[in-house]
């Protein structure tokens, strides 16, 4: 097969399902997609889902379904940096809108799209809780608030650089 | 008002404590449990709500399509109180004194109205094309229901059609997200391999990598499917279900009851389909075999006419108690043949059963028929 | 200065971290209520101190516990949703990443009242690095005998585990959230049965938001009668506010239910008044489902009185002139916002959160935003407005979970109280590509006839 999980994850996996009672370790289906689109490339292959799925016991199916329902999971391969820019109420109170056009005219690309490098991807999502620190965006594990044109440079410079 | 079931459920009074319930100012006794649609039901005719998506032979089905919400006017005798919101009948059980307005209540019929229009928002409405009409829930429930014109502007949500296996088509734009297939799947196959992907108004009944459903009862999801997203690729276009005359048929069969309906011309099989009961449920599910394999009448011993006891269209081929015109056409028109603008024979053996109609994959096209005179 | 229960120790270097907590009181409350009182006694001292759910719904936390069913053999669970997802509410997000400590011990003293041995955070996925966080102070409760087996020797037994979620909105709907647990999609349950009697793997189940279990500390460390006399009326305790949009001062703060709409905007102590002088158009003050209300109706009731920052006051007037204290996510406008646009932008956002189970929050949510855009892009009819409101009332009450009032809702108070921005939008499409309708007069006192004395 060709994905697999490494040594270190693989226990991480066995110390997911042991979070649940026995025989429940459908419960781990969440956390350990979040584990193998780390591991896989940032994004969920149907080959990753079908590996999930076996380790975990149950139907291809089941995984599917939970796979596309969740806005976080990428069931196509995305940028090595991917922009979530928050584009609801109150981020658009603040100015979001001018924020994503500056992020499509900077980099080239429109929403959804990826760089032709391969390192960005630019996505508009729904709130993502940080209303008081608007406009922001995720990126990776973190938060980016306050957003302006100049942080916005800063941060693809520092993608960039960290890239090389 | 009397009622069937009521016998039934006489002898069980005695022992258990039956719980009493207005329906529409119909009163009725049912067991503790019951739901509000089933006692519904049990009185019949126009006091039972419409059910989309709940289905009493699969368990966790309901809830979801919302045209069966009625208005709980009164919770119980122990707790009058009306619920505040209007409940889904198919999972909302009686209370002992519950009153419940279904058609009588405007707001019902208004609320029902709108879940109408929300169902057909997307749909194609592409009932002259399509295999279900006839006998699509969902073409009933907007005659009945629905209004004759749509407010939605925009372009409506589409999907390919798949298949799914060799006799199965999913035609997702038609599906209102009933959940019946996947219930189906779960609960009567060994293992479930389509489900709902994706979210909100992009959910679809899929299979994610074209897998091909391959199970002994998958074809059941047809039968389930309220409306024309599961058709039967072995019957698709092959004829409409107002031509055929169905039959209860049964045949020998070591994976089923082997109980089903055949839906003849003829002598041919179009089409095998389990039995449904008035409120369009399958009676006894099917094996694949004899839906899709079993299409020769000498595999089958026939029972005697199906009777589709619905308001469908189904029964309009088959008029009971109607006096046909004692007058020829010859003699209406004082001995004048009829003009004919064509003979349809002329060009085409379409109605010259030589060829067998259900044996043609796919539908049945004019390349299908020899040209009997060179008429083109 | 209002006094506060949740954030009082807020300011405190290194109160993240276990041995600061502990050393300013931390966990007292915890060894109070395990050491030296019943779980019966718990719930009632909750009973007794009127807290009411702090994830929007407002209900008696007390009562809610106890509606829990406790058949023998059977596992209890608490869950706590932490899956703070509504625009304009991040209190919960700021607890956990500050205090993380307040809320391990009140699950500790919330899960001991209960009898469950195991309890799960649920968490957006999108706080991702939050999990770390509290895994941390998990690993130092247990370090210090707070949680694990025979827990300071009283033989209570307690395991708190982190769930990310993965980015769906329904899942802060309590049954969704359960579903999601789990490992499903986040589809809410149909009800009955309620958690209480079949929640998690079909046990028994409580699932209370981060905030109202944070709540139970000062609960148990004050008693339930001392904490009902912070705030008013029915309205106990203090609340987490989490202001935003167009203020000086966007933040979370912990208000004594007891301080006007118009302080908390306008005092330096909270919001700070709203930047560059500009003047108040609207606010949603619970959060983005609650109905947004226009200035003159948000600083003052219908009936002229001021309007507090409590559960009645909010509501007073019901929706017609009225709103909700929901979740506590306070969203202002300036004079230069466009309440169109800001509508149309929730109503993309219920449409993308709609699990898509039942018909009408399917199907609506979709059609109200392709009708909004229409109308902000100078595409809008007059009679689109009526559609709207009939599309909306056709959602409202007839779904599954609430998210349907929830999406129905901000537009049914848009059209209410803006009505003639919409019209402006539809009459004047060029002109609404260009400028905004404005201040309007969404801010002048409200007519007497509203008021009794027209009588």
């Amino acid at each position: 097969m060709a994905v697999q999980f490494s040594e270190e994850n693989l226990n991480k996996v066995k110390e997911i399902i042991a979070r649940y009672p026995e025989g429940k370790q459908k419960s781990a289906l969440l956390p350990v997609l979040h584990l193998a689109q780390e591991s896989f490339g940032g994004w969920l292959s149907a080959e990753s889902m079908d590996y999930v799925a076996s380790l975990l016991q149950i139907e291809p199916i089941e995984v599917y379904e939970v796979a596309t329902f969740y806005s976080m999971y990428n069931l196509k391969p995305v940028g090595k940096y991917l922009f979530e820019v928050c584009h609801t109420g109150p981020c658009m109170l603040n100015g979001s809108d001018n924020i994503i056009d500056y992020i499509k005219e900077t980099l080239g690309i429109s929403n959804g799209e990826t760089t032709t490098d391969g390192l960005f991807t630019l996505k508009t999502v729904e709130c993502l809780g940080a209303c008081g620190y608007a406009p922001m965006m995720q990126l990776g594990k973190h938060f980016r608030e306050h957003l302006t044109k100049a942080k916005v440079d800063e941060i693809i410079a520092e993608c960039r650089s960290k890239a090389n | 008002m009397a009622f069937r079931g009521m016998q039934s459920f006489r002898t069980m009074a005695e022992e258990k404590k039956l719980f009493k319930v207005k329906i529409d100012n119909i009163t009725v006794e049912v067991e503790p449990g019951t739901t509000i649609l089933n006692a519904a039901r049990l009185i019949g005719g126009d006091v039972v709500p419409p059910a989309m998506c709940y289905y009493s032979k699969l368990q966790g089905s309901g809830g979801k399509c919302r045209t069966c919400l009625v208005k709980v006017s009164k919770g119980s005798d122990a707790d009058p109180r009306p619920m505040p919101k209007l409940v889904a009948s198919c999972r909302t059980t009686v209370m002992d004194g519950m009153e419940v307005g279904n058609i009588t209540s405007p707001e019902v019929l208004d609320a029902r109205k709108g879940v109408v229009e929300f169902l057909l928002l997307n749909h194609p409405l592409d009932c002259p094309v399509c295999d279900q009409a006839g006998e699509c829930d969902l073409q009933d429930l907007s005659y009945e229901h629905g209004v004759s014109a749509t407010r939605y502007e925009f372009k409506r949500r589409t999907f390919d059609k798949i298949d799914i296996g060799d006799h199965i088509k999913l035609h997702m734009t038609r599906c209102i997200l009933c959940y019946r297939c996947v219930f189906t799947a779960d609960q009567l196959t060994n293992k479930r391999e389509h489900g709902i992907l994706g979210r909100g108004d992009a959910s679809e009944i899929s299979t994610y990598i074209q897998n091909s459903l391959d199970n002994d009862f998958i074809g059941n999801v047809i039968d389930v499917c309220p409306v024309g997203a599961l058709t039967d690729r072995t019957a698709r276009f092959k004829n409409r279900v107002w031509f055929l005359k169905p039959v209860d048929a049964k045949c020998e069969c070591t994976k089923c009851s082997g109980k089903a309906v055949l839906w003849l011309r003829g002598d041919e099989i179009f089409r095998v389909t389990a039995r449904k009961d008035k409120y369009g449920e399958v009676e006894e599910f099917i094996c694949d075999t004899c839906r899709f394999e079993r299409k020769d009448p000498k595999d089958w011993t026939v029972e005697g006419p199906r009777k589709v006891s619905r308001h469908s269209v189904i029964s309009q081929g088959h008029y009971v108690g109607v006096h046909k015109p004692d007058e020829t056409i010859a003699k209406v028109m004082d001995g004048r043949a009829p003009k004919l603008l064509m003979d349809i024979h002329d060009i085409s053996e379409v109605n010259m059963p030589a060829v067998d109609l259900s044996k043609i994959d796919g539908p049945a096209h004019s390349n299908d028929f020899p040209k009997s005179n060179g008429v083109q | 200065m209002g006094r506060k229960l949740l954030l009082d120790k807020a300011h405190i270097e290194g109160i993240r971290y276990y041995d600061t907590y502990r050393n300013n009181g931390g966990y007292a409350a915890a060894e109070k209520a395990l050491k030296s009182m019943s779980p019966e006694l718990v719930i009632e001292e909750v009973k007794k101190s009127g807290l009411r759910g702090r994830g929007g719904a407002g209900f008696p936390t007390g009562l809610k516990w106890s509606f829990l069913a406790k058949p023998e053999g059977v596992p209890r669970y608490l869950v706590c949703n932490a899956d703070e997802s509504e625009p304009g509410t991040f209190k919960d997000r700021y607890l956990m990443e500050f205090l993380p400590h307040l809320l391990i011990e009140g699950l500790l003293i919330s899960s001991f009242a209960l009898g469950a041995n195991c309890t799960y955070i649920y968490i957006r996925g999108e706080y991702a690095w939050i999990p770390d966080i509290l895994e941390e102070a998990i690993n130092d409760a247990k370090k210090n005998n707070w949680l694990g087996k025979n827990i300071q020797g009283t033989g209570y037994d307690l395991e708190i585990y982190v769930q990310r979620g993965a980015g769906a909105y329904i899942c802060g709907e309590e049954t969704a959230l359960i579903e999601s647990l789990e490992g499903k999609r986040g589809n809410p349950r149909i009800k009955p049965p309620f958690p209480a009697v079949k929640g998690l793997w079909q046990s028994p189940t409580v699932v209370n938001n981060v905030e109202t279990l944070a709540a139970v500390v000062p609960i148990i460390n004050i008693g339930g009668d001392e904490y009902a006399k912070y705030g008013t009326g029915k309205s106990t305790g203090t609340k987490l506010i989490s202001a935003c949009g167009n203020i000086n001062k966007p933040g979370v703060y912990e208000i004594d239910m007891n301080i006007s709409v118009e302080e908390f905007i306008y005092s330096d102590e909270f919001c700070g008044g709203i930047p560059n002088g500009k003047r108040l158009k609207a606010c949603i003050p619970g959060g983005s489902s609650v109905p947004i209300l226009p200035a003159n109706l948000l600083l003052k009731t219908a009936k002229g009185e001021p309007r507090m920052m409590t559960y009645e006051s909010l509501n007073d007037g019901g929706f017609a002139t009225g709103s909700m204290m929901g979740s506590g996510g306070f969203i202002v406008l300036d004079e230069d916002q466009c309440v169109v646009r800001h509508t149309m932008s929730l109503a993309r956002f219920y449409h993308h959160e709609s699990c898509g189970q039942c018909s009408p929050c399917r199907e609506g949510t979709g059609w109200m935003k392709k009708v909004l855009l229409n109308i902000e892009n100078g595409k809008g009819k007059m009679t689109d407005i009526d559609l709207l409101w009939d599309i909306q009332r056709k959602i409202e009450g007839n779904t599954i979970c609430p998210l349907g009032d929830a999406a129905a809702w901000p537009v049914a108070a848009a059209i209410r109280h803006f009505r003639d921005e919409f019209e402006w939008h539809v009459t004047h499409p060029e002109e609404a590509m260009i400028r905004n309708f404005g201040l309007a007069h969404y801010a002048d006192p409200l007519p007497v006839v509203a008021t009794a004395a027209a009588v």
